[in-house]
């Protein structure tokens, strides 16, 4: 029984750190361009697609594949920032976020029409002999996949608190013009978080796809990302991080209990959002989110 | 030698409100230049029509050009400004809350080479040695008159040529004006640095600044050594408070300004 629910949490925490990635996208994006990006699970289906595409369709050995999407990637981030979104600057939010609502379901669309709506699975990467922690079977692949995760966390954590990029980019986020008056080009910081969201998002969705295979359904992880980030708070990265795992072993285990105790099933698909209209009634700007600074 | 030029600036936001109308200027290289006026006499569209910071606010300018060193750049995006060594400090020190007073001033470092880093900051820590004391401290928690230090701080980071201040004085203390004023004197006399200083507070800039331009309605009305400004009736009446004995104005004499005031401009 204790193991059941030991490798529900292992399972949740294998999901959240992937949503914990693709929060961090949403996040970054969110912070320096204060735009809600709703095709933020259609960059990471798009990054699992390319990367099938490249090792099962192509033959490129996986390791190579998997630079090929990076670099892919960042292509994407700079080119849908180019297209979609820097012709809005200036304009309202509300406009904004419609185009990122729209680019989600260009980007299902073109998935679909490439690579149809039938599950594709990934070849094999990591040998399929589970590994044992503490007496637990853990498969190999969530090993990594956590552990990528959480080395993506780490290396943008130090960027954004050390990096003269990094602390422009939050220097943009709080204030745009006073950022401009540094001579710092808002337009690249812009496309910058772009690209790290298209990276990360896609990273996300090649560790899917290895896990789970891929179809075109895999666009609505990018709704997870919601409760993840507002639990988080909207503009904190170590939030998307709590958020995220939080998310992925709440729904892992509320659905075993709802299985178990209840004997109902699909209770995966909601737990996170009970979790978010909780969390909107007790503290609207999330664990992590700023308030305003006020001085008295 | 001047190092700024401005010849007939006209300015217009959102197509239509006409904020400069025509207005010229120069900023002698190595000399503190005041520019003076009321409210909503575009002082500050003129700072940001030099900076470049225009382009983001739906300003545009329409007529007229500014001569940076003898080059155009008022069609130039704003990082390249600042890359080309003009430096603005906003009105209201615009400092990032979330980010420490190092990282702050490291946003200001952002066109410089890395290897000028240190030097800067210490020299930033020797004009301003309480912002070495906060040093991690975030800046939304700071007082008005640290944060505009923080904000002075970061341009000197920045390394600028002509430094473009406005309205530092704005919410601090008397004394603390003082020092501020006297922080940029002294920035200016050990760098060489050219300032163009908008201000309200038209006695501290005339204090400190060689020539004074007054503007009002978009136009420069005014001009002159700052002798000889302090010592014109007109600007002692209407911008330094004092009637013709040297007496502080009282409110009887209300009327008599407006009517004189519309004569001015």
């Amino acid at each position: 029984m204790l193991e059941y629910y030991l490798q529900l949490l292992v399972n949740g925490l294998v999901v959240g750190s992937i949503y914990s990635l693709v929060a961090l996208g949403f996040v970054i994006i969110y912070k320096a361009t204060k735009v809600v990006n709703f095709a933020q699970g259609e960059l990471l289906m798009v990054g699992a697609y390319v990367c099938y595409a490249l090792t099962v369709q192509a033959q490129v050995p996986f390791v190579a594949a998997f630079l090929l999407t990076l670099g892919f990637s960042v292509v994407l981030g700079l080119a849908v920032e180019r297209l979609a979104l820097r012709p809005l600057i200036g304009e309202a939010h509300i406009s904004v976020i419609m185009v990122t609502i729209g680019l989600s379901s260009v980007l299902k669309s073109l998935v679909q029409l490439f690579w149809g709506t039938n599950i594709q699975v990934f070849p094999e990467v990591l040998p399929n002999t589970p590994v044992f922690i503490a007496g637990m079977p853990v498969s190999p692949v969530y090993i990594a996949a956590f552990a990528l995760s959480f080395l993506l966390f780490a290396g943008f954590s130090l960027f954004f608190k050390y990096s003269r990029l990094g602390i422009a980019m939050r220097a943009t986020a709080f204030d745009q013009q006073a950022a401009q008056s540094m001579g710092i080009g808002v337009k690249n910081i812009f496309a910058l978080s772009w690209c790290i969201a298209c990276v990360v998002s896609c990273v996300g969705g090649v560790i899917l796809g290895n896990i789970n295979g891929i179809n075109a359904q895999l666009g609505y992880m990018g709704l997870k990302v919601f409760p993840a980030v507002i639990l988080g708070g909207l503009d904190s990265l170590l939030g998307a991080a709590v958020g995220g795992l939080i998310i992925g072993v709440l729904e892992n285990v509320c659905d075993g209990l709802a299985k178990d105790v209840l004997n109902l099933s699909g209770f995966k698909e909601v737990a996170a959002f009970v979790v978010l209209v909780v969390i909107l009634m007790i503290r609207p700007y999330g664990l992590f989110g700023t308030h305003e600074i006020e001085r008295v | 030698m001047e190092l700024l030029r401005v010849e007939n600036l006209e300015v217009v936001y959102n197509d239509v409100v006409l904020v400069l109308k025509g207005l010229s200027l120069s900023a002698a290289k190595g000399r503190i230049t005041a520019l003076l006026g009321a409210n909503g006499a575009g002082k500050t569209t003129t700072l940001k029509a030099v900076s470049g910071l225009l382009h983001g606010e739906d300003g545009e300018v329409t007529d007229g050009c500014v001569l940076y060193d003898g080059a155009p750049i008022h069609r130039l995006p704003p990082e390249r400004i600042v890359r080309a060594g003009v430096f603005q400090v906003m009105e209201g020190r615009r400092v990032f809350e979330d980010l420490d007073v190092e990282e702050n001033l490291r946003c200001g470092a952002f066109t410089r080479p890395r290897s000028s880093f240190a030097p800067n900051l210490e020299k930033v820590y020797a004009y301003f040695p309480r912002l070495k004391e906060r040093r991690k401290q975030l800046a939304g928690y700071m007082s008005g008159g640290e944060q505009q230090m923080l904000a002075i701080g970061r341009a000197i980071m920045a390394e600028p040529r002509l430094l473009l201040l406005d309205e530092p004085s704005l919410g601090l203390a008397p004394l603390l004006v003082e020092e501020i004023f006297d922080i940029i004197r002294r920035f200016n006399q050990s760098e060489g640095v050219t300032v163009l200083l908008v201000e309200q507070n038209a006695r501290a800039a005339l204090s400190v600044a060689e020539h004074g331009y007054i503007m009002e309605n978009g136009r420069v009305v005014m001009e002159g050594p700052s002798k000889d400004l302090l010592n014109n009736p007109d600007v002692q009446e209407f911008y330094l408070g004092l009637s013709q004995g040297g007496e502080k104005k009282n409110y009887r004499s209300v009327k008599h300004y407006r009517r004189r005031k519309r004569w001015l401009g």
